[in-house]
């Protein structure tokens, strides 16, 4: 039985891993097909875990309802548009517009998604101003050149900064697709050797991590 | 005016309103937008993975094309369910096993060729170029190209590379290469800083622009009315929270 729940993953993990990885070298069209169907099925089993998500988050709200804790009536609130944006969905069959008319999918998309993710993300703006006023000064020469470089960029991307500082613009280019750029690069190298090493060691069962406790 | 445009511009306002509010502090009609806003994304996900998995991905191919090979990736998706039986929870481990080994297995090749060695091939370009025969260095520093943009990015590679790998001690020109490196990282933080703080203020603009646009008339000046009601709202919840007692500090 200790075959099935320890060695059984690890060889699967080793098979998959070297089949896959080999699959790269051979430019033969029941290989590239074999890609292609594997790219579906990972999209099938990622269905799954979104079910493992929902009924996590499903189960910590009942429990915060069942509990009585603080602000539980927010998660009826959750619950309603939930099951609410659910039923209209289906209803719909997942589409936002049919015949060029908006569905009422659509509708929830449109006057209520898009709203709320856009003004999420928006008070951001103010945060990050926020937190730039008190962690912004430059108390070292590393510190004033990522204010400089920040100011800059800042001046370069709207057209009121170019026309104070003509030259911000061509600076925020050079900036971004050059200095910028080469950082992105280097750091690029770097996580890509680190995703490398891991996929080794996932691959020769050295790291297990995945597999989580419990018994074994 | 039609009926859904009209309750949609008061709505996607409302809501807008109510998560602004948080800008004065954490408030129910911030935590009832918010809950809102989880609950809508969560729901919108569901339809849309039941729209490509189940019928895209499973049920056309399955029913009307005939090919039960898709049989297992379902069989080993619903092995990931094992988890909520306690006893059987260990089956779940065979389907993370195929998904980590077939993207380790998948990543290997894929992230050398596109990662490392193009990234490097990148980096290390001719020096000065050859026109007409000579050899020749150009200066154009808006150009990403020129000869002097590829010596700074070799520079600018090479020193960060050397900040970040050299674990010896950093001193003398290895610690020069290092500093510069530093120097290369503050402003790609900079930069990076002021470009997501501009794409923030892009998207308030654009939530701005809507409430502009839903304060006229033809909305039944919906940024108007909500905005009162907001406040008045935001100012009667404050009020009652004035007599309360200051809740204890977390930890």
């Amino acid at each position: 039985m200790n075959f099935f729940r320890r060695q059984l993953p690890l060889l699967i993990t080793l098979v998959t891993g070297l089949v896959f990885a080999a699959q790269y070298y051979v430019p033969h069209p029941a290989s590239e097909e074999m890609l292609t169907n594997v790219t579906k099925w990972l999209q099938i089993i990622g269905g799954f875990a979104l079910v493992l998500g929902v009924t996590s988050l499903f189960h910590i709200h009942a429990v915060k309802i069942r509990r009585r804790e603080p602000g539980w009536g927010y998660s009826f609130v959750l619950y309603a548009g939930m099951l609410g944006t659910i039923v209209i969905g289906l209803w719909h069959n997942g589409k936002e517009v049919v015949n060029g008319t908006m569905t009422a999918f659509g509708w929830i998309y449109n006057f209520m998604m898009v709203p709320l993710q856009g003004t999420m993300f928006a008070i951001l703006a103010f945060f990050i101003a926020s937190a730039a006023y008190r962690s912004f000064r430059a108390r070292s020469r590393e510190a004033a050149v990522l204010l400089v470089a920040a100011v800059i960029v800042m001046m370069g991307r709207v057209p009121l900064g170019e026309y104070l500082v003509p030259l911000s613009g061509d600076l925020t280019q050079w900036i971004l697709n050059v200095l910028n750029a080469s950082v992105r690069r280097a750091i690029l190298i770097g996580i890509s050797l680190g995703a490398v090493a891991l996929s080794l060691k996932i691959i020769f069962g050295i790291e297990r991590a995945y597999l989580g406790g419990g018994k074994e | 005016m039609p009926f859904e445009i009209l309750l949609g511009a008061w709505v996607a306002t409302g809501l807008t309103l109510f998560i602004f509010t948080f800008l004065y502090q954490d408030n129910p009609l911030f935590k009832l937008a918010e809950h809102l806003y989880v609950g809508v994304s969560v729901g919108y996900a569901i339809v849309k993975t039941y729209d490509t998995v189940l019928i895209r991905l499973i049920y056309e191919p399955m029913v009307k094309q005939g090919d039960w090979s898709l049989l297992i990736p379902l069989g080993i998706g619903t092995l990931m369910l094992a988890r909520y039986v306690p006893k059987a929870a260990w089956l779940s481990r065979i389907a993370f096993a195929f998904i980590v080994g077939v993207g380790s297995g998948l990543a290997i090749p894929r992230v050398i060729s596109s990662y490392i060695l193009k990234q490097v091939e990148d980096t290390v370009r001719p020096l000065a170029s050859i026109v007409q025969g000579s050899p020749s260095f150009t200066y154009d520093l808006l150009n990403p190209a020129s000869n002097l943009n590829a010596v700074v990015l070799l520079v600018g590679v090479v020193s960060v590379l050397f900040y970040f790998f050299f674990s010896i001690e950093h001193k003398g020109p290895v610690k020069v290469a290092a500093h510069t490196g530093i120097l290369f990282l503050m402003v790609a933080f900079g930069a990076a800083f002021g470009y997501t703080v501009m794409a923030r203020m892009s998207l308030l603009i654009g939530r701005l622009t809507d409430l502009i646009e839903y304060a006229e008339p033809r909305y039944g000046l919906a940024s108007l009315w909500l905005l009162a009601v907001t406040v008045t709202l935001l100012a009667a919840w404050s009020l009652t929270q004035r007599g309360k007692a200051a809740p204890p500090a977390d930890g």
